[in-house]
């Protein structure tokens, strides 16, 4: 499947990826993550069940402290 | 989603409006924009809106201002000691004397943003803790779905400057490096936190002046 990562087209050679797959993958480990799927914001109690599919658009945003 | 290359991009969702600055006031003074914090990122956001000619801002912060705050937050000397939403208010009416200020002295909570920036036409996230951020994001996003927030993520330490940048994803836009976190050997300086809340207060004037690809396109 295709999906739009962070405003990057990737490919990856599954058809459908739990958010939590989707980390494992990518190696994003971060404690303060927000990721939106198609614009949804998902639940982290959801990263087991909520799927990335082919042509989503996913933002994986790390918040970091700085203000 | 749509695939388009640049140019189309810029001819379906770009609306370049041209306006005089007395225009640009006419329009934002009819706007009020809350900001949540006022420490580097908030402090220097809500300068650059007076400045234009914002209609009202809504501030928050409990914080009062400290010595360690002036090598980046919009505070004075002499100001040290002060409430900072109080010192703020007395720097953006030496600025402007039109600007509206509502200032909270408060510790925001989930109920406390949904009460304090449910009238406000956008608002900029200016925030500290990751933690709170997160909060406010959570918050807009299940409460307030229709309002724009703008977020400052990743700006401590100096120079790298092609790093810092700006993304949107449907009414959440982030402008920061996303990267640099403040530490004790990273820390948070007034160049690096005047750009980002710079940035954050021109994502402001593209949502309220009407050039925003989203608004735009809905």
């Amino acid at each position: 499947m295709k999906v739009i990562l962070n405003n990057k087209e990737e490919v990856f050679d599954v058809d459908t990826l739990t958010i939590n797959g989707l980390l494992k993958i990518k190696k994003f480990t971060f404690k303060m993550l927000v990721i939106k799927v198609n614009g949804q914001l998902i639940k982290k109690s959801d990263y087991d069940m909520a799927t990335v599919n082919d042509g989503d658009d996913v933002m994986v945003l790390h918040l970091i402290s700085g203000g | 989603m749509f695939f388009l290359k640049q140019h189309e991009h810029i001819q379906f969702f770009y609306k370049f409006v041209p306006m005089t600055f007395e225009q640009v006031k006419q329009i934002l003074k009819t706007k009020t924009v809350g900001i949540a914090g006022c420490g580097g990122l908030g402090s220097n956001c809500a300068v650059s809106l007076a400045r234009v000619g914002i209609g009202r801002l809504v501030l928050a912060d409990f914080d009062l201002v400290e010595e360690g705050n002036l090598n980046r937050q919009f505070y004075f000397y002499d100001q040290i000691g002060m409430l900072k939403v109080a010192a703020m208010k007395q720097n953006l009416f030496r600025i402007n004397p039109d600007v509206r200020v509502n200032t909270f002295d408060i510790r925001l909570c989930q109920s406390d943003i949904i009460e304090v920036y449910s009238k406000c036409d956008v608002i900029v996230e200016a925030f500290d803790k990751a933690e709170m951020k997160h909060m406010i994001l959570e918050t807009v996003h299940n409460y307030m779905p229709d309002k724009y927030l703008i977020m400052g993520v990743g700006m401590a330490g100096w120079g790298e400057n092609n790093l810092i940048r700006s993304r949107q994803s449907d009414k959440l836009i982030i402008c920061g490096d996303e990267l640099n976190a403040i530490s004790k050997d990273n820390p948070p300086l007034a160049p690096r936190v005047g750009v980002v809340a710079n940035m954050q207060a021109n994502a402001v004037l593209e949502i309220l002046l009407g050039t925003n690809e989203h608004q735009v396109h809905s």
